[in-house]
């Protein structure tokens, strides 16, 4: 089963897909999510949001800055003010 | 009765108003497509995070909440802040919003409220300045950039979030434009400061964690919402701009056809009544030799 991820912007939708992984740099650590993760809310450091599309395929790396994100049943939602692809 | 010339001349003149008011409302249609395709994409973002906020409210209340939830404690200082528009030709958007705002000035100073203004964009400070001369603190200049985006709602919200700090007002109130349709912007009146408690706060069905605790996240969240009703503000207000212009250039557009004709059947007449007396003298003068 794979993982739903958004990641949304101000400005707008940036990403909205179905992934294997995504490691989110927490405030109080880096923390990876797989499908099926409890339902979990953080604050993001500024820092690498690791996408991975299949299990050990090369992570696609995303910049945020100002970023909060929650996991719920229905997948995983990073929100950021800024994104740097 | 003006002369031919003169008429010639006049016509001509509202000729290339009609132009200038045509090109105008083009202008306004095509960067209202763009500006509607923003406000749109602006949402999700501004959904979600609400929806956090409701379930986060619910449970982080009382003395443990943030200032900016929470509130002074006072209620005695209001800040108005008010968004117009930078640039005219847009029919009534700006005077409804100044109408608004001075609404709501005069309903807070009734009830022995103190009030001032925090003014975004250029046209509100003129109408706002004639009526209360001394009310009208700081603002913020959007004409400096083509299309305000997220930069500038996190300067004026980290601008208010410090005045508010300062102990310089107790509530803010946002006032902008809500873009219904290209006919329809409503001034809304909002709270913005201190955050207004969701009222739908959904009871969380299951057991969240939280990293790090509620109150940390809410404080760091508080902020970004207020940045987020800022922007959700500048967006609705360059949708409504757009079509409120468009709206208002078609009506001067047609308007100007109209003059155009009664002009011409004026001069047409004038020109006639010329030629006209002009036979009557050759013919009289005939007749006399």
């Amino acid at each position: 089963m794979p993982l739903h991820f958004e990641l949304v912007t101000p400005a707008k939708l940036v990403r909205s897909e179905e992934v294997h992984m995504v490691v989110v740099p927490g405030t109080e650590g880096e923390f990876g999510v797989l499908e099926g993760h409890a339902p979990f809310m953080s604050t993001i450091r500024d820092g690498a949001v690791q996408v991975f599309a299949k299990e050990g395929a090369v992570p696609e790396i995303i910049q945020v800055r100002g970023g909060f994100a929650e996991v719920s049943e229905k997948g995983l939602t990073v929100l950021a003010e800024h994104v740097e692809a | 009765m003006p002369s031919l010339k003169e008429l010639k001349g006049r016509i001509n003149s509202v000729k290339s108003t009609q132009k200038i008011t045509k090109a105008k409302q083009m202008v306004a249609a095509a960067k209202l497509r763009r500006a509607q395709a923003a406000a749109e994409a602006g949402r999700p973002y501004a959904t979600r995070l609400s929806a956090v906020m409701a379930s986060l409210a619910g449970k982080v209340s009382g003395s443990a909440a943030p200032k900016l939830l929470a509130g002074t404690g006072a209620d005695q200082k209001h800040l108005l802040v008010v968004v117009n528009t930078d640039k005219g030709l847009c029919g009534g958007l700006n005077s409804n919003l100044v109408k608004a705002a001075k609404a709501k000035a005069r309903e807070l100073q009734a009830a022995g409220k103190s009030v001032e203004f925090y003014l975004v964009g250029k046209k509100g400070r003129a109408p706002l300045k004639r009526e209360y001369p001394s009310l009208i603190g700081a603002g913020f200049d959007t004409s400096t950039v083509k299309t305000p985006g997220f930069t500038e709602a996190e300067a004026i919200a980290d601008e208010l979030i410090a005045m508010f700090d300062a102990g310089q007002f107790d509530v803010a109130h946002l006032i902008y434009p809500t873009f219904k349709s290209a006919l329809a912007q409503d001034p809304t009146v909002n709270q913005l400061i201190p955050v207004p408690t969701p009222t739908n706060a959904v009871e969380a069905e299951s057991v969240v964690d939280y990293e790090p605790s509620e109150e940390e996240i809410l404080e760091e969240l508080l902020p970004r919402y207020v940045r987020t009703q800022l922007f959700g503000a500048l967006l609705e207000r360059e949708a409504s701009e757009q079509g409120a212009s468009m709206t208002a250039m078609d009506n001067a557009t047609r308007n100007a056809g109209d003059l155009i004709q009664k002009l011409t059947i004026q001069y047409n007449r004038s020109r006639q009544a010329a030629i006209t007396t002009e036979l009557i003298e050759i013919i009289a003068g005939a007749e006399a030799l």
